[in-house]
């Protein structure tokens, strides 16, 4: 760890993301453990995880690219990949238990009989 | 005489903004902007398309790039939203939600666009697109907590596929 | 102060992969294991980045990149699997 010769703003900016990103994310699997029924669960991992992930990359990004001099892209790279690939497994998951014909919960409306 | 298939643009250069996007994505993963990487990401950006063009639907046309630029923000600005709006919901009891399924029937007719809108949709507040069928043009949406159909409905429409339509058409 | 904030945000990490294994665990249909191993791997990602700042490396993005492509790529084979019997059509 050598993050003495940062200046304290970017410091606050840093612990801000990755602080935020962890409480998202924590709350999305707690979404995923205790919500009643599959496709409610779905909601949790896709949006909260996702951001809570990304912001985390973004606090490295912001990290690195001070430590290292000049602006590092990878984890850019990894934050616009798991935006674009969330949603599509979401899909595809949701798919496989509409198939599967895994129950709602009884107060679900217009439950669809596939 | 007809032109001879060698030649043409369509041959070697299948899709133009797509090996763009490639020789930038290399340029990124390799972190390192000199000529030298520069030179292989654009012969990697040749060479993929060519390779796989076969595997590859129509390339969407891009209307208008600014437009584009502002979907871009309003999405970045709606999934922070919606993450306050599904953290709260997943950390109310569970008894207060109520839950459903509606079709959300889809005006836009190009499958690039569509992809768009359904991953929009999975990343807004409180909804997951689960179905897209192609015969009635449907997608089948999940919402965490649904009040009211219609204006779920009429949200979408004029928040994200009216400026969708703008960009593709 | 990064050193403490890093500490904390990896505990919540760590409990949210718990939150995670308990879903893995209890399952009730398969595809809720599906969904509790591709929650794990994207966590699984946070805690990667967050180790390479701690031991201040700079190199363990590529692992996450990995991480991220194989973690997409298996959860749509085997929700592909259970759509159609087959991943490859």
């Amino acid at each position: 760890m050598t993050s003495i010769d940062m200046p304290w703003y970017l410091q606050l900016i840093v612990a801000a993301f990755l602080l935020f990103g962890a409480l998202v994310a924590l709350i999305g699997s707690w979404g995923l453990a205790k919500l009643p029924d599959f496709y409610m669960r779905l909601h949790g991992p896709t949006k909260a995880s996702t951001l809570g992930v990304g912001c985390t990359l973004i606090g490295s990004l912001i990290y690195f690219s001070h430590q290292q001099g000049g602006v590092s892209f990878q984890e850019a790279l990894v934050t616009i990949f798991l935006f674009a690939t969330a949603p599509v497994s979401a899909h595809m998951m949701g798919k496989a238990a509409l198939r599967r014909r895994l129950p709602g919960v009884p107060q679900t409306r217009n439950m669809p009989d596939r | 005489m007809t032109p001879s298939p060698f030649r043409s643009r369509q041959f070697w250069l299948p899709h133009p903004l797509f090996s763009l996007f490639l020789a930038l994505l290399w340029l990124l993963l390799v972190n390192d902007f000199s000529v030298a990487h520069a030179l292989l990401g654009l012969a990697l950006g040749v060479a993929i398309p060519f390779v796989t063009h076969a595997f590859w639907a129509e390339e969407a046309k891009i209307r208008r790039p600014l437009p584009l630029l502002r979907y871009l923000l309003v999405l970045l600005v709606d999934i922070l939203r919606s993450n306050l709006v599904v953290a709260l919901r997943i950390l109310r009891p569970a008894r207060h939600l109520q839950p459903g399924f509606f079709l959300y029937p889809l005006a836009l007719d190009d499958d690039f666009a569509i992809t768009i809108l359904a991953s929009t949709i999975s990343l807004t507040p409180g909804t997951v697109s689960i179905h897209h069928d192609a015969k009635a043009n449907t997608l089948l949406v999940h919402a965490l907590h649904l009040e009211d159909e219609a204006e779920a409905i009429a949200t979408i429409r004029e928040r994200y596929e009216q400026p969708l339509e703008e960009i593709f058409r | 102060m990064i050193a403490i904030v890093i500490t904390i945000a990896m505990t919540l990490f760590a409990v949210a992969a718990l939150l995670n294994l308990y879903r893995l665990a209890v399952g009730p249909d398969i595809v809720d294991r599906i969904l509790a191993l591709d929650t794990l791997m994207i966590n699984s990602i946070a805690l990667i980045v967050l180790a390479d700042i701690r031991m201040g490396l700079g190199v363990l993005f590529e692992l996450a990149l990995l991480i991220a492509l194989m973690g997409f790529v298996s959860t749509v084979a085997m929700s592909k699997y259970l759509l159609r019997g087959d991943v490859i059509e």
